[in-house]
């Protein structure tokens, strides 16, 4: 894995950016790996943009990415994927998106035109961005969808040095008993599905 | 679970992944901190979130959340001068309503020691400005400690304590927002959980207490002359004023706080990176550590995130110590502003040095930008059928003033409702001096539970004292909603437990407010019916339209699991596209598909039904869960 190795993570206020956050820095702690990060706070969480970075290895110093540094981007809303891969990815980096859309507030009012899943893909052709598009129906709650792209990064092992037992200790780490196993269930069946 | 309290009350030493908020909260119970007390604002609450995770009858330390910063610094001072050790925290422009109190704590021989955290804001990301509060450190002739990382916050905290205690001084303790919300672990000491001395150790007569004429200014030769103790202290404190040498006697740079992470990002690439001196307290200036540094170097670069106050003090050491360094500081307006990031530090050496850094990462052009995302009242906030209503009763012209809250988002379309901003409970008086010579724009201000009770309450006293003409809204929601949802006076309860509420109404018409009109914030006939009332009878009116913070309800609902999942549907058979719904009211649980198509999110909708009112065609319908 290169060191450093810089994921960013966005999405809209509400959609639990947070959770996923908290896990990958866990999950990397748990594999003996440096972490430093930050998380967007305050009033963009209303149902604003949030955006939270990640950086592993000993070669990090700052929580901040710089602009086009991430080797991962993980959106969790198309519009702000697409703001993200923008933004932080560079060119042949990774896509992990969500397929969900909340629309922001210009594109209600007619004001701007709705990112597609298409408009998403086409930039990822032309960036040599390898993209892994993950969606999964019916959840109970929709909050669940970061149980989804949790499981996704261990699938497609996006994040070369983080083995399934550190997804496990580091969700065990944050989520209240009673919806650990709910989410563990969900987790394995993403993995194995 | 790992539980946060679990964690921050082991007594061995432990590490930990934590933000940088939590950090200094063991910190806190290492040195032996006996009275906390803030107000909320980003970037500190998570602070609060770390103590209020302590169990009350196990915190080591008493804490409040107090009515205003300014009452929460005197908090602090009082146990702090009876021998507790005490720390208050706010967020940067806290301290400008900390101010009066705060300039005077230099003057005293504070028994307990006294640490005030302050949550700068470089880049202004969750404040109404980015000030500077080093500045106030020397107006007031108190030190400055500036961690840079999680890690240094919790070392540099209980030193803090230590220098305050010994010199019976107050300290600044300076973090900014990527100090506080920065992620990394931390490696904690052991915490020694021994009883405290309670006895009330205040002594009356020994030095003066009181500032006034010549004691005032005995007072402030006291307070110069611990700061030249405090200089003193921290001489030979290397770990303080920390040097990287890179064995390059042509460059060098100063800098501290987060600022140094992002150099250090930005020289991790640098074939020949330039020494760096790091220092860890900006006030006072370790005068000796600094002469050595510019004199051993041909050019320093004073990296220095917003104003140029080292700048300034190092080039009149150089000129004072007759120091041949070249000193380049800052060029250009954007160099006073915005964060100092891994990319602002990477294009300010740039322009220092123009061969120093490697290129920047090449990536092709996006052919597609996303649309902004601004943040948005939330679905079934109260405020926002006030607003729509009040769209609907006001003209164009007539004038609206906002105040500071979860309601200042209504300035953004399509309410535009709050169209100036100053700072917190100005709203009142600034509404009264647009009433000055003016029949003809109404003006009406608004103002939140919070903020009412923070520092919006002198404001209307005046409006009563001196007979203005204006028409406030007040827009309890129960609780402190922007910083995460603090009690307030109006709450009926503390941080501590049960209190009795204060109620706005009772306050309002103890003051002899005479029209006050309520209405359920949902209500926007009846809203609208007072606000066409009060805008057009003389005196203050003041109408007060509450709904609870719908956020934290729908989350305690959940946590309790008596929400109740309604939705709202659109009756697609009903609906005549009018779009009101997304034009005028703009529920985010709104989706259309270039206005041919409206549709609700089920995902953001909590199916509270304010919106039912807004759709003159009854397309919409509330779907109550079976």
């Amino acid at each position: 894995m290169e060191n450093p190795f810089n994921i960013f993570l966005i999405g809209v206020g509400g959609q639990g950016i947070g959770l996923v956050s908290e896990v990958i820095a866990r999950a990397a702690d748990a594999a003996g790996i440096a972490v430093h990060g930050a998380d967007t706070h305050g009033l963009a969480q209303r149902g604003g943009s949030v955006s939270s970075f990640i950086r592993l290895g000993d070669k990090a110093y700052s929580p901040m990415i710089m602009r086009n540094c991430a080797q991962l981007v993980i959106g969790l809303e198309l519009h702000e994927a697409l703001r993200g891969c923008n933004e932080y990815l560079i060119d042949k980096g990774t896509l992990l998106c969500y397929d969900a859309v909340w629309q922001p507030l210009p594109v209600r009012l007619g004001l701007s035109e709705a990112v597609s899943i298409d408009v998403i893909e086409k930039e990822c052709e032309s960036r040599n961005i390898k993209l892994y598009k993950v969606f999964k129906d019916n959840l109970p709650d929709s909050i669940m969808q970061n149980i989804v792209v949790l499981a996704s990064l261990l699938k497609y092992n996006l994040i070369p040095s983080l083995k399934k037992e550190n997804y496990i200790i580091a969700m065990k780490d944050i989520l209240p008993e009673k919806s650990f196993s709910l989410n563990l269930s969900l987790f394995e069946e993403v993995l194995n599905s | 679970m790992k539980k946060l309290n679990e964690i921050l009350l082991q007594t061995d030493s432990f590490s930990e992944v934590v933000i940088g908020n939590t950090a200094i909260v063991r910190a806190m119970m290492e040195s032996g901190v006996r009275v906390v007390t803030s107000y909320p604002g980003s970037p500190t609450p998570e602070i609060a979130n770390a103590i209020q995770s302590i169990p009350a009858e196990q915190r080591p330390f008493y804490f409040e959340f107090s009515v205003n910063e300014k009452v929460a610094t005197e908090l602090a001072f009082g146990a702090a001068m009876n021998g507790h050790t005490s720390c208050v925290f706010f967020k940067s422009v806290g301290l400008n309503v900390a101010a009066d109190s705060f300039i005077q704590l230099g003057f005293f021989d504070i028994k307990g020691g006294m640490v005030v955290v302050l949550g700068d804001d470089p880049g202004a990301l969750s404040s109404q400005n980015e000030q500077d509060n080093r500045h106030y450190a020397r107006m007031s002739y108190i030190p400055v400690f500036e961690p840079a990382s999680p890690t240094e916050a919790y070392q540099y905290f209980k030193l803090a304590v230590q220098y305050s205690r010994e010199l019976q001084m107050p300290v600044i303790f300076r973090m900014t927002t990527h100090v506080c919300h920065g992620k990394e672990k931390v490696n904690f000491g052991k915490w020694d959980n021994k009883p405290h001395d309670t006895t009330p150790r205040f002594e009356k007569g020994k030095t003066p207490l009181i500032p006034i004429t010549t004691l005032a200014l005995e007072m402030k030769r006291k307070a110069l002359e611990k700061l030249n103790s405090f200089s003193s202290a921290i001489k030979n404190a290397s770990f303080l004023q920390h040097i990287i040498n890179n064995n390059s006697p042509e460059k060098g740079i100063i800098t501290s706080g987060a600022t140094f992470l992002s150099l250090m990002d930005v020289l991790s690439t640098c074939a020949h990176p330039p020494d760096i001196l790091k220092l860890g307290i900006t006030y006072p200036l370790p005068i000796d550590t600094l002469a050595e540094f510019l004199s051993t170097h041909k050019e320093v670069k004073i990296l220095e995130e917003l104003d140029d106050i080292l700048e300034k003090e190092i080039k009149s050491l150089c000129y004072d110590r007759n120091i041949q360094c070249k000193l380049i500081g800052k060029s250009s307006i954007d160099d006073w502003m915005g964060e100092y990031t891994p990319d602002k530090v990477y294009d300010i050496l740039q322009r220092t040095w123009a061969n120093l850094l490697p290129e920047k990462i090449f990536v092709k052009q996006s052919t597609h930008i996303s649309p902004p995302r601004p943040p948005q009242l939330c679905p079934g906030c109260g405020h926002r059928p006030v607003f729509t209503a009040t769209r609907k009763v006001l003209s164009e012209n007539d004038i609206t003033v906002a105040d500071i809250g979860c309601h200042t988002l209504g300035y953004l379309p399509p309410h535009n409702v709050g169209q100036i901003l100053l700072s917190m409970g100005h709203s009142t008086a600034t509404a009264c001096g647009f009433s000055l010579f003016n029949t003809e724009r109404k003006v009406v201000a608004f103002l939140g539970d919070s903020t009412f009770f923070h520092a919006g309450i002198p404001g209307i006293v005046n409006a009563l004292f001196n007979k203005h003409n204006v028409t406030l809204v007040v827009l309890p929601n129960g609780t402190t909603g922007m910083t995460g949802h603090q009690d307030h006076p109006g709450s009926g309860k503390n941080f501590n437990g049960e209190t009795s509420a204060i109620t706005i109404r009772q306050v309002l018409e103890g003051l002899g407010v005479k029209n006050i009109r309520e209405t359920g914030a949902y209500n926007q006939s009846k809203y609208a019916e007072h606000l066409e009332a009060s805008i057009n009878e003389e005196g203050l009116s003041v109408i007060i339209a509450e709904h609870p913070c719908m956020l934290k309800k729908t989350k305690e609902q959940k946590r309790g699991e008596t929400y109740k999942n309604n939705k709202i549907n659109i009756l697609q058979e009903n609906c005549d596209l009018l779009l009101t719904c997304i034009s005028s009211f703009a529920c985010p649980s709104f989706q259309t598909e270039k206005g041919k198509k409206v549709w609700v999110h089920e995902d953001l909708c909590i199916g509270d039904g304010s919106c039912i009112q807004t759709c003159e065609s009854k397309a919409i319908k509330l779907k109550k869960e079976k």
